[in-house]
């Protein structure tokens, strides 16, 4: 089992710390993991994003440049990475927002709607775990519920442990879009 | 009991590390993009627990300037900083080096030269193991390539420092530093006592408690005959560091066509492309040197036997390349591949080079 994801977006959308509890989720799930961030003078608005790869076996690269699976949340970085796709690999993008939609028949599109799943929770601050229960459903590895949850709890400060209920709630509302 | 594995960046390993060898002090001042160790050490207040110092210096230069005074006095002291900020410490590090004192140094690299960007770079190889400071002098130089080795080498480095009493450096780079692994630390391990530090370093200038004579630690002789065999002493040492402590990893070496040799991060992006390589049929083996100094110097002329020729890859215009060079003599081709300026090249970039450069 090899899953090298790519999540991009604006920073302030919970990019890379969605990319330290699917770390952290595979972590607990006895994987090997990397998780490389694009660092810089990145600020609110600006662009993010974070490489993270699970592995059965010791990672080599921790940096890529084609993915099984890529997120994108914003159009500057479907532009960019939709491309990096590897061919059967996966694209999960949020609608919002985008006008030039891509195309591609040789890879698997998950077109959602996250930002307005994540308004029917009412707490937009539930936004990246909305993405991360569609990308859990999607991925071909299947990250067990329980580690996801353990993974949380690690990643998460404890006195934020009490919006854990919260964020289990939000990755089972992203995984439902899925399956719609 | 099993240990317990965590996530953990590059730079917060090393606090973490830091504490758990039992140093005394950490001086510094923070520059991206290894602010973390700082802002890491500060979180978990080791001074409340085992007594370590962790200061925020005024300058580069301050900083660099308590961890001479506190080598001086037998401590396990540290510091560190990126690209621009190593360079104001040169001073400072040639002095430690003269005085035969340990120390530990890490440098996560940021491209150059000058300010230059706050993303990765191993431009520096040329100022951690050929000086960098005046005069002849080395450091004992290590490169890291996971978050675990950052922990492993904050060990290894003071350990090797105080055998030998010369400073050890750990040249990290942007990526090793910022990105995020598995680690296991190791046990906590008590400070060492007055007593202890006393029996362990007899040179000391920690306060003379009667009995022995005055400790002098300085890099300063104006007699030339004595700076010649102060010269001379560390000469012998150097050598006695290259026979003992020099470290590589060979990554599928025999039965390979070509070579790559790589340090740090950027030997696991060739290990990825030694896998695409391989894909295509092309049989690639890699070396990876461990200690930049003391450099695999005999290492890679035995891997390179039988070759049909050796890439180079490094984050730079070509610095570790002439020491290739020096290893196999011009007996088989030898060709550089970096990126410059903070760029980060894929593994794909990598195959593309071999097979232009290399493989032709």
């Amino acid at each position: 089992m090899k899953e090298e994801i790519i999540i991009a977006g604006f920073g302030g959308q919970g990019v890379l710390s969605m990319g330290k509890i699917l770390a952290y989720s595979g972590l607990m799930d006895d994987k090997e993991v990397t998780w490389m961030p694009s660092y810089g003078p990145e600020q609110r608005g600006g662009t993010a994003n974070v490489t993270v790869i699970l592995s059965d076996e010791r990672i080599s690269s921790p940096v890529l440049d084609s993915f099984d699976n890529v997120i994108a949340l914003n159009q500057q970085s479907l532009d960019k990475f939709a491309p990096k796709v590897k061919p059967g690999g996966i694209l999960i993008y949020d609608t919002n927002g985008i006008h030039n939609h891509p195309k591609r028949d040789d890879i698997t599109i998950y077109p959602i709607d996250a930002m307005g799943a994540t308004l029917e929770l009412g707490n937009s601050k539930a936004y990246n775990m909305v993405v991360m229960g569609a990308l859990l459903e999607a991925m071909n590895y299947k990250l067990p519920m329980e580690n996801v949850i353990k993974g949380l709890k690690k990643s998460l400060p404890e006195r934020h442990h009490k919006l854990i209920p919260l964020n289990e709630q939000a990755i089972e509302k992203g995984r439902a879009l899925l399956k719609k | 009991m099993k240990e317990e594995v965590r996530l953990m960046k590059g730079n917060e390993a090393i606090a973490h590390a830091a504490i758990r060898y039992g140093c005394d002090g950490y001086f510094g001042y923070p520059i991206t993009p290894q602010s973390e160790v700082l802002e890491t050490l500060e979180e978990l207040m080791p001074w409340e627990t085992t007594g370590m110092v962790v200061l925020q210096a005024e300058s580069e230069v301050a900083a660099i300037n308590m961890v001479y005074g506190g080598a001086a006095s037998g401590k396990a002291v540290m510091t560190s900083s990126s690209s621009p900020g190593v360079s104001l410490k040169q001073e400072g590090i040639s002095y430690i080096a003269a005085a035969s004192l340990p120390a530990l140094i890490l440098n996560v690299m940021r491209g150059g030269p000058g300010l230059g960007t706050i993303q990765p770079s191993q431009a520096d190889y040329f100022q951690a193991t050929k000086g960098g400071g005046h005069g002849d002098y080395h450091l004992i130089v290590l490169a890291p390539s996971t978050v675990q080795e950052m922990v492993d080498f904050v060990g290894l480095g003071f350990d090797l420092a105080f055998k030998y009493t010369n400073p050890a450096m750990i040249l990290a780079d942007g990526i090793v530093g910022q990105m995020m692994e598995k680690v296991v630390l190791p046990e906590q391990r008590p400070r060492r006592t007055e007593e202890e530090i006393r029996r362990q370093c007899p040179w000391a200038a920690d306060g003379r408690k009667g009995g022995r004579k005055r400790n002098v630690v300085t890099s300063l002789e104006l007699e030339s005959s004595r700076m010649e065999e102060i010269n001379h002493v560390l000469q012998a040492r150097y050598r006695e560091i290259e026979k003992n402590e020099t470290r590589w990893e060979e990554i599928d070496v025999e039965g390979a066509d070509y070579l790559i040799v790589a340090f740090g991060s950027i030997a696991r992006i060739c290990t990825k492309a030694k896998e695409l390589a391989a894909e295509k049929g092309i049989k690639v083996g890699i070396v990876r040197p461990i200690t930049l100094w003391p450099f695999p110097t005999e290492a890679i002329a035995r891997a390179a036997e039988g070759k049909k020729g050796i890439l180079c890859v490094e984050l730079n215009a070509g610095q570790m390349i002439e020491d290739v060079r020096l290893a196999v003599h011009d007996n088989l081709p030898v060709e550089h591949f970096g990126r410059l300026g903070g760029i980060i090249p894929s593994p794909d970039e990598v195959v593309k080079a071999l097979e232009e450069k290399i493989i032709r």
